[in-house]
């Protein structure tokens, strides 16, 4: 029983901050259907504005909400600087200036700051534990749940009931009817950036809530997951995206629980095993989403 | 109130539409007839800025020739596309809000015009709740009309209104089409039934191949023994 509990809990807590990962990806190739290979940067980016601001006496929850917005900043920066330019010509070009961006922002931080890891400033509350139905659970742990379900609850309500995340779910799907509606093009696409860098700046908070400190290549492990996620959760689809990272997660944790101590070194090895199960029995991820889906 | 002069739209190295010069006045329904390939479609696409092309576009003496789809919307032009594009997962009544995205602020006036829907396409009320992916090709149609009609145009275009729909379906939406026109709205209407096009419309433009091979009044087009000449060349 307490096993189950401490299962649900870890289950929950990674599978939390997955499925906002995997938003942050989606949302952006829900519209442009193109993947933003520079996502991992906007969480980087996220921690290294929290180290910057560390030491500045503020609040912790201001410097939070400064790191936030440091991604959102960025979120739309890359859609100026590696999106908008070449978006109308090529995929290719697109992915190539995404890749470019991605690794211009890593070497900036290379540069300028260190490749060495630079702790970040935690409120205590991270490091306390909460001692719930005879079990020790890890009060990160808990504020990832409350923080990424509200997060997610808080995203449905927006798509749903403005006209602006209306109008975002119907680019998602018939992007030029959209904009023969009205709805326009540019205003949709830096929201989903900007949308997307929130759901990064978050992530990071709780992403390096959990490590302690940032590098240059944090970004990278949450880009994968999220990939994997959006992938098996469904690309069309923003509730795939959260089942995909709940499931992965759900993945993930089991096999920590399962595997014995020799095998745990391979666990990535299980994880990629089943995707490609998974993907086998669902070549289109888990929800298909609206079939249609034009490129912008 | 329309005045399209010298319009070309190519894809690539395809020639789609060459030259295609037409006018509408206020308040007058005119259609344009083809076959299929003639060029009809890429030159509504093109008048309501969704396709890149070569010529001027006047819309009330004003130029708006390389205007985007949506400036061209908040000046009065909506375009009911052939492939319908309804939302598939968003719901009738959020498929109708987005119809009047260009005057989302007026929300009374809003309220208002997506009352008047339901009373002239009493099917949409009923489903207003349910997903637009989920209705029959003439429900969906009605929407795809209802959500143009939305934005308060003062010049509709409408493609292939009547393509893949049952007879009587057809002449609900022609029945609703004149209606529209009764009521003063300008209306540049694509078909392929010629024959229910004439009988709404008071002039009518006869592409060929990517250009104007014959206009003139409705009832003289219809009476043209040659229109299946016209058709299909020779």
């Amino acid at each position: 029983m307490q096993t189950l509990l401490q299962f649900t809990i870890d289950v929950l807590s990674l599978g939390g901050a997955y499925a906002l990962m995997a938003l942050g990806l989606v949302i952006v190739y829900g519209i442009l259907k193109l993947v933003n290979f520079a996502y991992g940067e906007l969480i980087m980016v996220a921690g290294y504005g929290l180290f910057l601001v560390n030491g500045s006496g503020l609040p912790w929850l201001v410097m939070a909400a400064v790191a936030v917005l440091i991604a959102v900043v960025t979120g739309v920066l890359t859609e100026y600087a590696a999106f908008r330019p070449v978006r109308a010509k090529s995929v290719t070009a697109v992915l190539i200036t995404s890749f470019a961006f991605s690794t211009i922002l890593q070497n900036a931080a290379l540069l300028f700051i260190s490749p060495r890891p630079r702790n970040v400033p935690l409120p205590d509350l991270f490091s306390q534990t909460v001692s719930f139905g005879g079990i020790l659970i890890p009060a990160r742990n808990l504020i990832t749940i409350v923080a990424s379900i509200g997060l997610l609850l808080l995203f449905a309500f927006l798509m749903k009931r403005t006209v602006l995340g209306i109008a975002m779910r119907a680019a998602a799907t018939q992007f030029r009817m959209a904009r023969m509606l009205g709805v326009p093009a540019n205003l949709i696409i830096s929201t989903a950036f900007a949308i997307s860098g929130f759901f990064a700046g978050v992530v990071s908070l709780l992403w390096i809530g959990r490590i302690g400190s940032v590098t240059p290549g944090v970004g990278l492990e949450p880009l994968l997951v999220a990939f994997i996620a959006t992938v098996i959760g469904g690309m069309r689809s923003l509730q795939g995206a959260v089942l995909g990272g709940f499931l992965l997660a759900f993945i993930n944790t089991a096999l920590n629980y399962l595997l014995t101590q020799d095998l745990l070194q391979f666990r990535d090895a299980f994880t990629f095993t089943l995707v490609i199960l998974i993907l086998l029995w669902r070549p289109e991820g888990l929800i298909r989403g609206p079939a249609t889906g034009q490129r912008t | 109130m329309l005045e399209v002069t010298d319009l070309t739209v190519s894809y690539g190295a395809i020639n789609a539409v060459r030259g295609v010069s037409l006018r509408l006045a206020e308040g007058e329904l005119v259609t344009l007839l083809g076959a299929n390939g003639a060029g009809k479609s890429s030159t509504l696409l093109a008048i309501a800025g969704a396709l890149k092309s070569a010529g001027t576009v006047r819309l009330d003496g004003t130029d708006v020739s390389g205007w985007s789809p949506e400036r061209m919307v908040r000046q009065g032009i909506a375009m009911v596309p052939e492939t319908r594009d309804v939302f598939p997962d968003l719901t009738v009544a959020e498929n109708l809000l987005l119809g009047a995205y260009a005057r989302r602020r007026d929300r009374d006036g809003v309220a208002a015009d997506r009352q008047r829907m339901f009373t002239l396409f009493p099917r949409l009320q009923e489903r207003q709740e349910q997903a637009a992916g989920t209705l029959s090709g003439g429900e969906q149609q009605m929407l795809v009309i209802a959500r143009a009609l939305m934005s308060r145009p003062r010049l509709l275009l409408l493609d292939e209104p009547s393509l893949g729909l049952a007879p009587t379906i057809v002449d609900q939406i022609f029945a609703m089409i004149a209606e529209l026109k009764r009521a003063g709205l300008t209306i540049l209407l694509v078909e392929q039934n010629a024959s229910k096009a004439l009988a709404v419309a008071d002039r009518a433009y006869v592409l060929r191949l990517g250009k104007v091979a014959a206009e003139g009044r409705a009832a003289e087009i219809a009476a043209a023994s040659d229109l299946e000449h016209l058709y299909l060349g020779g």
